[in-house]
């Protein structure tokens, strides 16, 4: 029979030493990692978020394409793609750091609870050291403020509001695609010239962060040049006919519809403008004329004819000639039989982006990561020398002004490129008023 | 004054399509009081009947060009119409008046599938709470919306018009106003017309045969028109499968306005139960009316002057449900409901 009996001093000393070896491998394991999800020796993962179904889905699925075919070029197989034009040399086709990449995949929805839900199971349960993708800058807002708080890169995919980078912009998250000021700025000296300074502008705009940031950007870049806005209109997202706000523009005095609509907003109501036969109408002695800031070739699909003749802008076109477009298209093209968007092409270009910065950081740390993307200046992705400006984590490259080709010979060949914007045209100082508010912040590595 | 007809046109357009579906979703509860929440489906299937059919006529045969090459460096691939190589010019007229054969396409499928909904699940439900008559059609109406878009894709796919209806008239200087001021698109003209012969063909169905006065005995008093020797239910079935006809020509028709895609059901659904009820449930006429109501009333709420009017509100997506709880508060069985129709 044991004669041990337990006392007040044995219990707080047998406390103290199980508390400490509860406690112990926690400490260890806090130093033993410098920031959340360090990679391994033998592999490295990635996080495709894009939208998997919701109304961009087809744009998902085509940024999901040029992610798969990053990841099977930084592993060293394929053609190589854009890897060969890039202007930094650092990556090799051995992974990234010697890892091999690996990628898991969620789905936005296009709704921001969802974006942020599966950018949260891929950090926290698949290990992504980084998020990318999304076809909504309010998902991408979303997302960039949870990689922020969770100490991971966030490369943004298609986000075209200013305030991802500007009033909302994190430390942790980077833009490749351009943005509302820069569509604005580019298109605005065009459309002048075309139809005259002499114009007044009637705005429908969808009633989001995107929309307002559009809006805004197009009545100062359209009223510097002389156009008058006689009225904007915001229009809510779930809207599928646009008859009833389409039909008060044909008396409104307007001689231009300006649709700041993106995706199905922008093919209903691209639809039901020309149905209301405002490109063959004559107002104030002129042609009406309609424009869409923001183009994008899966979305002109969708509007068929409509999209003839219209205006607008983009980030990056099938049709460009460099070595770098040139690469990427012919490697895409064999892949999948298809040209690449605009979306697939700034998704590509963000991982190679990521993988570039790791090798020549020498490290996946984030911060590290982050630093090596500061500034830097690189070339040979398809849209020529481009800045990764330190002060926004914005991009800094040449614009495409396009329009709607009159006479397309494949469901691809919609739009053709009118003007390549200089990048100098539509550079601002990080202070312009379009994108105040908010500051980066601090890296934060996370753990 | 234009703009105030340019609003009605709207309205009647939008009104259209409420009163086509509502027509529908009203029929099958005044016959078999069910509460189908898969109504919407319908629309949606009958608009890819649409798609289907105008695939059909453009599956072209691959020829691989000798000379020609794609932008990435493979042979270029060169689609040619089937129907065309076949029938020449007659082929090509086809492909163009694609919309008026899908409704030929529709008729069938829309039976074959309403008639599949009704005896493989509804009929199930029949004795059952309407709680659990919203649920399984409620579920039903995702399945089918998620197998749309298996198949399909996400993003809409657009139908153009006939080239023959494709623009718009000059309905002011017909109507000698002033030219240029109210300019209406062809096939949302043409859509109100079909609606209206649609509805029209209904009630007459309903109103001239045996068939119809069955059906409306039926809707009276269920009971005594089966103690008759009449099977009811079969009438009913077959009413069930009209309503989904009617709703998918519906759909079919509406493609040239509003490209398909797969949530177009469920954009419609919600605001054709708001129709339905502010009609009076089970009243057909009622539908009918409210239908041609709310649209009217939801094109004024979106307009400019109203939102002015209302310092800066917006109310057009909830105009809709205002007059909805007004009527509701006023006539408690809508405008034309019926007494004992889902009443305990």
């Amino acid at each position: 029979m044991s004669n041990y009996k337990l006392n007040r001093r044995k219990f707080l000393k047998g406390s103290t030493v199980l508390g400490a070896g509860l406690v112990a491998p926690t400490i260890f394991t806090r130093s033993a990692s410098a920031y959340t999800n360090e990679p391994g020796k033998g592999s490295v993962v990635l996080g495709f978020n894009v939208p998997q179904s919701g109304p961009y889905a087809d744009e998902g699925a085509d940024e999901l394409r040029a992610y798969k075919l990053a990841v099977k070029h930084l592993n060293g197989e394929g053609d190589g793609g854009m890897m060969s034009t890039f202007s930094s040399q650092a990556l090799n086709g051995t992974g990234i750091l010697g890892r091999k990449v690996e990628y898991v995949t969620g789905d936005t929805q296009t709704k921001s609870d969802a974006a942020r839900a599966s950018a949260r199971a891929m950090i926290e349960k698949d290990g992504a050291i980084m998020i990318t993708g999304g076809s909504s800058s309010g998902v991408a807002i979303a997302v960039q403020s949870l990689c922020q708080d969770a100490g991971i890169i966030f490369m943004a995919g298609l986000t075209h509001s200013n305030d991802t980078t500007g009033k909302d912009k994190k430390a942790n998250g980077f833009r490749h695609f351009f943005n509302a000021y820069m569509s604005a700025q580019a298109l605005a000296p065009v459309l002048v010239e075309h139809y005259g300074a002499d114009r007044k502008a009637y705005h429908l705009t969808a009633d989001y962060t995107w929309g307002w940031t559009q809006e805004a950007s197009m009545i100062q870049a359209t009223e510097a040049l002389g156009w008058k806005t006689v009225k904007t209109v915001r229009t809510p997202l779930s809207a599928t006919d646009f008859s009833s706000y389409i039909a008060p523009v044909t008396n409104s005095g307007a001689d231009v519809l300006i649709l700041n609509h993106y995706g199905s907003n922008m093919v209903n109501s691209l639809t039901n403008a020309v149905q209301f036969g405002l490109k063959n109408k004559m107002v104030n002695g002129k042609q009406f004329e309609i424009v869409v800031p923001l183009y994008s070739r899966l979305m002109a699909q969708g509007a068929g004819d409509a999209v003839k003749g219209i205006f607008g802008s983009t980030n990056w076109h099938w049709s460009l000639k460099d070595a770098g477009s040139k690469a990427f298209v012919d490697s895409f093209g064999k892949e999948y039989g298809r040209p690449p968007s605009q979306a697939a092409q700034t998704c590509y270009a963000q991982t190679l982006l990521y993988a570039d910065a790791c090798q020549r950081a020498g490290s996946f740390n984030p911060c590290d990561v982050g630093a090596a993307l500061e500034g830097f200046e690189f070339d040979g992705l398809g849209n020529g020398k481009t800045l990764y400006r330190a002060a926004d984590h914005q991009c800094f490259k040449d614009v495409l002004v396009v329009k709607g080709k009159e006479n397309p010979t494949s469901d691809f060949d919609l739009l053709e490129v009118v003007q390549i914007t200089p990048v100098e045209k539509v550079i601002y100082e990080p202070d312009n008023p379009m994108f105040a508010g908010g500051s980066l912040g601090k890296c934060n590595p996370g753990v | 004054m234009d703009a105030f007809l340019l609003q009605i046109l709207n309205g009647l357009d939008k009104g259209s399509a409420y009163a086509l579906i509502a027509l529908g979703l009203t029929l099958i509860f005044g016959t078999l009081g069910v509460v189908n929440f898969a109504h919407g489906a319908l629309f949606m299937i009958g608009a890819f009947c649409t798609v289907v059919l105008n695939s059909l006529f453009t599956l072209t045969k691959v020829t691989i060009s000798a000379t020609e090459k794609t932008p990435w460096g493979t042979p270029l691939e060169i689609h040619t119409p089937y129907v065309q190589l076949w029938f020449g010019d007659i082929g090509a007229t086809m492909i163009d008046y694609s919309v008026f054969w899908s409704l030929l396409f529709a008729i069938p499928v829309m039976l074959i599938v309403g008639v599949a909904m009704e005896r493989g699940l509804i009929k199930h439900f029949y004795k059952r709470p309407h709680a659990d008559q919203i649920l399984v059609t409620f579920g039903l109406a995702i399945v089918l919306q998620e197998i749309i878009k298996q198949i399909f894709g996400a993003n809409p796919i657009p139908q153009p018009a006939p080239d023959a209806f494709v623009g718009s008239i000059d309905i002011g200087a017909m109507l000698g106003m002033a030219q240029n001021t109210v300019i209406y698109p062809i096939w949302r003209l043409i859509y109100f017309l079909f609606s209206a012969i649609v509805i029209g063909g209904v009630f007459a169905f309903l109103q001239y045969t045996t068939f119809g006065m069955v059906v409306r005995a039926g809707m009276a008093d269920r009971e005594t028109v089966g103690l008759l020797g009449i099977n009811i239910d079969r009438r009913f079935t077959a009413m069930f499968g009209l309503a989904a006809v009617v709703t998918g020509l519906a759909g079919a028709m509406y493609t040239p306005i509003l490209s398909p895609n797969y949530h177009m059901g469920m954009d419609f659904l919600v605001l054709c139960f708001v129709v339905v009820v502010v009609g009076g449930m089970g009243s057909l006429t009622g539908a009918v009316a409210a239908g041609f109501l709310l649209g009217i009333l939801e094109s004024f709420a979106s307009m400019p002057a109203v939102k002015e009017f209302l310092l800066g509100f917006s109310i057009d997506q909830v105009i809709i449900y205002l007059v909805a709880v007004i009527i509701l508060l006023v006539r408690p069985r809508g405008l034309m409901g019926r007494k004992g129709v889902m009443e305990t």
